[in-house]
This record gives C-alpha cells, sequence and structure tokens, in this order.
C-alpha cells in the first residue's frame, strides 16, 4: 500500500469537511457501559417485551439483546463495504452463513476445540472473500449487485443439500455443546455469551473504525465518491475494493460464530438466505450508511422490533384483533419493510443522519470553506 | 429570447456554475467563449434541466428552471450537443424520426440542406464519418420549428473544409432561429456572432459585440486561447 | 435417448420462463440503470391474481376458458403493480440509483409479508384444464403440454419485444433511451413515459411468467416466495446475457435453463439435491471471468 500521497491528504481534508458522524467518545463509552451492565439488572421494565413482565437479565430478554448485538456488528462489518466503498453487496449471508456453518461443521462434526474451529472459521472466510471476491469486483455498480446474490445463493443451496452429510441439510446442524467451554454453555450462561456478543460488537466498531481512518479508507470514499477521479490520481481500485469485500466478509463471520453460540443451531433459512442479506442491508440504511455507529444502532433497532413484533404475534390477545390489523402485525417483515421504504424515500441518512441534523441546527457549525 | 441570471450548479461538491448572467435578444447568433472546463457546456446543460441547478432562466418569457428537459425542449429549444450524442445504434432514419417528436418533420429541408442524410437512411448512425455525425447532430434540431438553437462546439475535430459546411448551415439557420453557439474557434465566431460572451471560473467576465475580436490581442486575453488557424 | 431428449425439452421451457422474467429486468435495467428486486414480487402477485380469479369464476365457467381468463388477470396485476410501483417509488427517486434499488428492495419485503399475511405460508392450488396436465406424442417422444405452452410463450415475448423495439414509436424511444436517456429527453420526449412503459412490460411478462411457472414446475401451486427464489436466477440469466440485451437474455435463459436440467439429472442423484442450481452459479463465475460484460453486453 503506497503512504498517503498530497493528493489523498487534500482528499482528506475535503472528505472531513462534509457531514461526519463522529459521536463524541464521551458518549460511546457511556453507552457501551451501560450495554455492559445490563446483565446485572436483575428488575423488569414493562413493556421491553411483550407479554409477562420478566426481568431485564432473564435469559430470554437477554438472548434478544445479544442477537441485538451481534446483528449491529454484522451491520458495521456489511457497511465497510456499502456505505464506505459504496459498492452494494447483495452476498452477507454468505459470509455470516460460511462462519456459523465452518465452526458449526468442525466442533460438531469433526469434534474440534474452540480454538482451532474459530482459526479456521476466520482462515476460511478470508480464502473465500479473496476468491469470489475477485471474481464480483470484475463488474461493477449493479451487475455486482447481482453476482454477488447470485453466489450468496449458491451458499444456500449447498446449506440445503447437505454435502457428504455435514450441514444436515433443511433441518440444520445443531452445536454439539461437549466440545464446549462450560462457561457458554446452558441457559443460565446467557450472560456471559451476552458479553460475548459485546466484546464482538467493540470489535468489529473498532476495526471499521481503524480500517475507515487508515489510507485505504480514504481510498474507498474516494472510490465512494468518485471511482474515475481515484483511477486518475493514479491508483488501481481493485485492491482497494478487495480489501474492503475482504475485512466486511470476516467481520460478518466473526458474527456468524457467535450468533451461532448464541442460538445453537444453524439452519439454512435464517443464516444463509437472501432474507439474512436483505435484513442486514435494512439494518444499515435504516441506521445511516456509511456512519460508523448508525449501522450498529440501526440493527439493534431492527432485531428489537422484529423479536417484538414476532413476540406480540404470539400472544393470545393478538389472535381477536380485527384482520386489517392483525394481518400486517403478524408480519414484522411488512412492518419492517415499509418503514425501510419511507427511511429510504425521506430519511436517506438514516437514524445517524437524523441526530446528526438535530444538534446542528440547534449550535452555530462553522461552514467548511468550499 | 433568453434571460439569465445568477444560474449556480453544484454537481459532486464542484461549485461549476457561479452566478452565471447574461441575456440573449431574438434573432442571431451569440456566441460563448471561455478556456476549457470553465463551465460553457454545463450552462448548456443547465438551461435545458440536465443537470440541476439554481437562480433563473427565462426562455421566450418564461421560468424554466426546474422544469423537466423534455418540457423545455417542447418549448422550442433545439440542443446540438458538444459529443453529438446521436444515438449510434439506431439507423440515420430512425435517429431523424426520433427528432419528430411526434410531429411530421420537415424532412424537404433537412434533405436539401444534407442529401447524404437521406441516401445513409438505413445505415446505422454510429457508422458515420465524425462530419456526418455532426450534419445529423443538426438535422435533428430542424425537424421542428425551434426558435432557440444550443449549439456545443460544433466545428469541433472537424476537418477544415467540413467546418466550412457546418458553418454555412449554421449561417442559414440564424436568419430564422435564435442560436447559442459555443464555440472556440475564433474565426468561426467573426464569421457567424454578432455578440460574444466569455466566460472564465463559472461566470460571465466579458460581454460585447463580435467585432471586437479582430483586435488579436484582446481576442486572446478574452478567450485565453486563439482559434487553430 | 428418449430421457436425453424429454430433459432437454424440460430445460428448455424453463428456459423459457426465466427469459419472461428476465426480459422485463432486462428491459428496466438498460433504459432505468435500475435493479428491480421487486420482480420477483410482481411474479408472485401475478400468479396469486390468477389463482384468486381461477378459484372464483362462476362454476359455469369452462375449464379452459377460466384458465386462459387466469392467465390474462396475471398478466394485468403485473403489469399493473409494476407501473404503479415506478410512478409511486421508482419516479420519486430519479437521479437516487442506490436509493432506487432499495425501495424495490423494501417493497418486495412488504408484499411478500401481506401476501404471507393474507394467504398464509401454504402453497395454493391453481384449477388448470386437463389437456394442460397432459402429455403429446411427438415421433417417439411424449413430451409435456405444459412445457409447449411455456415455450410458446417465451417465444411469442421474444418476438413481440423484438416487433415493439424495432417498429413502434416507443420502442424506438426505449432503444434510443437506452444509449442515451438525456439526449432523448432533449428531444422533447417525454422519456419518464418510457420508463413507466418498461415496467408495465416488465411486469406483464413478470405476471405471465408466475403464474406459468406455477402450472410447468410447481404442480400449479402458487406460493408467496416463488418470486424470489426465480428472480435469482432470472438475475443470473441478465448478468450472464449483459446487462440491456434482450437476445443476450433470450440466449443465456436457454443456456442457464437446460444446463440446470441437465446437472441436476444426471448429477442430482449424487448426494448435492441442489446441485443444478449450484451449477448454473459457476456458469456465472465462468462467464464473468472470460466476458465481464456478459454473452451480447458491450462494455459500460
Amino acid at each position: 500500500m503506497r503512504p498517503l500521497s498530497p493528493q489523498l491528504a487534500a482528499l482528506r481534508a475535503r472528505l472531513t469537511g462534509g457531514p461526519s458522524s463522529r459521536l463524541p467518545r464521551g458518549v460511546l463509552a457511556v453507552v457501551l457501559v451501560l450495554l455492559a451492565v445490563v446483565p446485572l439488572l436483575g428488575f423488569s421494565v414493562p413493556g421491553l417485551m411483550p407479554g409477562p413482565a420478566a426481568p431485564v437479565n432473564s435469559a430470554g430478554t437477554l438472548q434478544v439483546l445479544g442477537l441485538c448485538l451481534v446483528f449491529a456488528g454484522v451491520a458495521v462489518g456489511y457497511d465497510v463495504l456499502f456505505g464506505r466503498t459504496g459498492l452494494l453487496s447483495f452476498g452477507p449471508a454468505l459470509y455470516f452463513a460460511l462462519g456459523v456453518y465452518v465452526f458449526d461443521i468442525a466442533i460438531s462434526d469433526w469434534g474440534w476445540s474452540p480454538g482451532p474451529a474459530l482459526v479456521l472459521t476466520l482462515a476460511s472466510a478470508i480464502v473465500v472473500a479473496l476468491a469470489l471476491g475477485s471474481i464480483c469486483l470484475r463488474v461493477g455498480g449493479i451487475a455486482f449487485a447481482m453476482v454477488t446474490l447470485a453466489f450468496a445463493q449458491a451458499g444456500y443451496f449447498l446449506a440445503q443439500s447437505n454435502p457428504l452429510g455435514l450441514t444436515g441439510g433443511d433441518t440444520g446442524l445443531v452445536l454439539s455443546s461437549s466440545r464446549l467451554p462450560g462457561f457458554l454453555v446452558g441457559v443460565a450462561n446467557t450472560p456471559n455469551l451476552y458479553w460475548v456478543a459485546l466484546g464482538y460488537l467493540v470489535v468489529a466498531l473498532l476495526l471499521a473504525w481503524w480500517a475507515s481512518s487508515s489510507a485505504a479508507g480514504l481510498v474507498w470514499t474516494a472510490i465512494r465518491d468518485n471511482q474515475l477521479r481515484v483511477e486518475v490520481m493514479g491508483y488501481r481500485p481493485f485492491p482497494f475494493k478487495l480489501a474492503s469485500f475482504v475485512l466486511s466478509s470476516v467481520v460478518s463471520s466473526a458474527g456468524g460464530v457467535v450468533y451461532l453460540l448464541l442460538v445453537g443451531t444453524a439452519a439454512p433459512t435464517s443464516v444463509a438466505s437472501t432474507s439474512v442479506t436483505v435484513s442486514i442491508l435494512v439494518m444499515v440504511v435504516l441506521g445511516g450508511a456509511g456512519s460508523l455507529w448508525g449501522p450498529a444502532l440501526g440493527a439493534m433497532v431492527y432485531v428489537y422490533l422484529q423479536q417484538y413484533l414476532l413476540g406480540f404475534s404470539g400472544l393470545p390477545a393478538f389472535a381477536s384483533l380485527p384482520g386489517p390489523l392483525r394481518i400486517p402485525l403478524s408480519q414484522p417483515d411488512f412492518l419492517l419493510g415499509a418503514i425501510f421504504i419511507l427511511f429510504v424515500i425521506f430519511v436517506p441518512g438514516g437514524l445517524a443522519g437524523l441526530a446528526q441534523r438535530l444538534p446542528r441546527r440547534a449550535s452555530h457549525v462553522k461552514e467548511a470553506p468550499s | 429570447m433568453l434571460e439569465v441570471s445568477d444560474l449556480h450548479v453544484r454537481l459532486g461538491g464542484a461549485h461549476i456554475l457561479q452566478g452565471v448572467s447574461f441575456s440573449v435578444a431574438a434573432g442571431g447568433v451569440t456566441a460563448m467563449m471561455g478556456r476549457n472546463g470553465v463551465g460553457k457546456t454545463t450552462t448548456l446543460k443547465a438551461l435545458l434541466g440536465l443537470v440541476p441547478s439554481t437562480g433563473s432562466a427565462r426562455i421566450m418569457g418564461q421560468e424554466v428552471r426546474g422544469w423537466p428537459t423534455h418540457r423545455i425542449a417542447q418549448l422550442g429549444v433545439g440542443y446540438v450537443p458538444e459529443e453529438r450524442e446521436i444515438f449510434t445504434r439506431l439507423t440515420v432514419a430512425e435517429n431523424l424520426r426520433l427528432a419528430e417528436a411526434g410531429l411530421s418533420g420537415d424532412y424537404p429541408r433537412v434533405y436539401s440542406l444534407f442529401p447524404e442524410l437521406q441516401e445513409r437512411g438505413r445505415q446505422a448512425a454510429g457508422t458515420l464519418s465524425g462530419g456526418q455525425q455532426q450534419m445529423l447532430a443538426i438535422a435533428r434540431v430542424l425537424l421542428r420549428v425551434r426558435p432557440l438553437l444550443l449549439v456545443d462546439e460544433p466545428t469541433k475535430g472537424l476537418a477544415p473544409k467540413l467546418v466550412g459546411e457546418v458553418v454555412e448551415v449554421l449561417a442559414q439557420l440564424s436568419s430564422s432561429a435564435t442560436i447559442l453557439l459555443v464555440e472556440q474557434n475564433v474565426h468561426v465566431v467573426r464569421r457567424l456572432a454578432q455578440r460574444v460572451l466569455v466566460l472564465d471560473h463559472g461566470e460571465v467576465v466579458h460581454e460585447g459585440p463580435a467585432d471586437e475580436l479582430s483586435d488579436e490581442n484582446l481576442a486572446r486575453r478574452l478567450v485565453g486561447v486563439s482559434g487553430p488557424e | 435417448m428418449s430421457t436425453f431428449i424429454a430433459i432437454s425439452f424440460s430445460g428448455l421451457a424453463l428456459g423459457a420462463i426465466y427469459f419472461l422474467v428476465a426480459s422485463g429486468l432486462s428491459l428496466i435495467y438498460g433504459l432505468m440503470e435500475v435493479l428491480n428486486f421487486a420482480h420477483g414480487a410482481f411474479l408472485t402477485v401475478g400468479a396469486y391474481a390468477a389463482w384468486v380469479t381461477a378459484t372464483h369464476l362462476p362454476a359455469s365457467v369452462s375449464a379452459p376458458e377460466r384458465f386462459l381468463v387466469a392467465v390474462v388477470v396475471a398478466v394485468l396485476a403485473g403489469a399493473v403493480i409494476a407501473g404503479a410501483t415506478e410512478v409511486a417509488l421508482i419516479r420519486p427517486l430519479y437521479r437516487r440509483p442506490v436509493s432506487q434499488i432499495l425501495v424495490t428492495v423494501g417493497l418486495d419485503l412488504v408484499v411478500v409479508a401481506l401476501l404471507l399475511g393474507v394467504f398464509g405460508s401454504n402453497s395454493q392450488a391453481v384449477p388448470v384444464p386437463s389437456w394442460l396436465a397432459g402429455a403429446t406424442r411427438v415421433g417417439p417422444e411424449i413430451l409435456p403440454n405444459a412445457d409447449f405452452v411455456a415455450l410458446g410463450a417465451g417465444a411469442a415475448v421474444l418476438l413481440g419485444l423484438v416487433w415493439f423495439l424495432g417498429h413502434a414509436r416507443y420502442g424506438l424511444i426505449i432503444r434510443a433511451g437506452v444509449e442515451n436517456r438525456d439526449m432523448v429527453a432533449a428531444l422533447g420526449i417525454n422519456v419518464r413515459r418510457a420508463f413507466t412503459l418498461v415496467f408495465v412490460i416488465g411486469g406483464a411478462a413478470a405476471g405471465l411468467a408466475g403464474i406459468l411457472n406455477s402450472v410447468v414446475f410447481s404442480g400449479a401451486l402458487v406460493s408467496p416466495t416463488q418470486g424470489d427464489s426465480l428472480l435469482i436466477f432470472a438475475f443470473i440469466v441478465v448478468v450472464i446475457g449483459g446487462l440491456g440485451s434482450l437476445w443476450g437474455s433470450a440466449l443465456a435463459a436457454v443456456m442457464v435453463g437446460m444446463l440446470q436440467d441437465y446437472v441436476s439429472f444426471y448429477a442430482g442423484t449424487g448426494g448435492l439435491a441442489q446441485m443444478g442450481s449450484i451449477s448454473v452459479v459457476l456458469l456465472l463465475a465462468v462467464v464473468l471471468l472470460v466476458r465481464p460484460s456478459g454473452l451480447m453486453g458491450e462494455a459500460r
């Protein structure tokens, strides 16, 4: 990688003049501390989840919140590719599923211990992302979206067809707990799994932040804004795009591992199908593509809403609702899809963009010289 | 015919037009000159609504800024773009048919000016020579009555003989339409234009009669480059 | 030999269905550079419209008439929802290409969820005339009638589109718009009307594909997610054929359909039930490595 050239320095100056989405570090630290102490909260918050009130640190609630954290990390990873580099991939589910399945197969089919299994998972994520990324990046724009989708679908078909009896086909593969350390097994240890998920999110945020503020990160942003200009400056965009692709994929795969620990089963429809990709895309756009914490927030809101609506539609009182209310509410995707459409049209910056606009209006921000 | 005031265009973070103001009276040829990249083509595109702009652009008394491109064109504005932008995969006849825009076209006029286009009607437009493509691009705006023509560097890249032909055609057209001509070639401007606008850094920096250009020094100072001899 | 011919024929019919979906995607992309993720939903809506029609017509309507009316309704339903999508969701996002794609993703979610909510996740059977479930002897071969219908529909749509693009005024506008939208508008033509039109045409073809896919390949069953699985193959067809190329899509559709059927039949028994589908993705990878712009596409 070349050192920061004068052109790039100029680029950095221009880019940082634009709307940034920096959250003050203090706020971020407070949020993380608050998230970290959630498993210690023994009281219940009415309405936090549908149904009879349960303590915040009950296993059910913690699992939902843990899922929020996992997908927050996955969304942050995906945004490196989509929001930062401007490449609309429809394939994040492939790498998420790869993480779930490789880890599961190594542990449950082959009886490996978690350490080597994790190494194998991350290594295969890198290899697959390098290989498929090199092919997909031969085309740009719309074709890239279609091709990444096709490969992701091939992954789904592969998982479904139970090759060599490894994946368990449609029914999936249950994670065998005998090879896992005790503190990650069982309902009583859900707080530990929650902390693992939080740790994963922090690592994903740090990685995305570090990569985006590196020299390569600047080139990514420049590619997103105007690839031609990057080429004119003498950079080959391909290796930078591939790096973004691989980083994004590896973060997704790692998220798959944590997901598996939390949920305990690898099933093709819930980890490898197109709907997983679409969910990740919706999370990122809801939160605000191209901002560091926006996708994380979007993912938490998305997963929480989805789980809440699912729980809500399972309540006995739900069946007595009139049809026009019951039918849309019974389908979380309907509401989430509608919210997503409204955000795309009216709130292109997502939640992060909204949050950005409010304080700006109030305080006097010095206009950057053009 | 055309009144532009305080027209701004910002594209991808670049402030390309920074308050362009000028007006063009009905009839004759007004030339717009200036070095490469000062915003001449962008001005024409903004007038046609092809790039988003702010400010005011009145054509034949109507404020057209913010209108969709096809409505501006239907008002009677013809556009001959710098890169010809003929439809290369369509035949010559199809290119012309498209330009009729639903009305019957004035083919006798077009074919008397450019007999070659009639002979080559079934040929794919992309296989025409550069000069023929320019003829086709001009012919497209002649099929309907268009009182205002925006013509962008029509002689660029043409052989001297063809430059003469294009100048002849434009001179003929100027008797029936108002032409705003973007042109770098001082000799072409001197031959065709009555008035000259000079653009620099996204603004009109000079406006005056075309006669001034006969003073070579002034011409060089205003335009930066002289036309090829 | 007989098996080989039967498989080839069935692959050809599958290719015809792929073409019906891909042609609309390709037209829409060619003119507007929009990747229409909701195309699968248009298809599913068409299939459900056909099912609702076929099951609600009075008993006095004969089976063939019932089916024909259902097909017409499927085509109309696809056309209407596609046209409405263009006007209500795509048009306001003009010059925001990524948002246009995202909004179609959202629409797909919403439509499929709505169908699931209203009709449930179970498949529904469309009543079809007995002839359509039968087969015809051609020389030594016995070939399913439904396959003939799919092939005929694919060929008719291909020829109709070729005629339309070559001779109709709006066909001319669409071809010119594929090359240079701005210049079409600068000639005084309302190119946005052409945008709506390609959506309507694409939606109509998708509606037709929806009901035919059910009849030919799903035992006359319609299901809320049938469109989304077909859509991905249509995407592959469009990329292999070359984005925006109608003949490219036709050629690629036949290639993909036949490859998928051959591999499913001859290799599908070896433990990899989905090998046919996976082989299609491999074909895509090979085409991209050799010719990134697709078989008949032009480099953009």
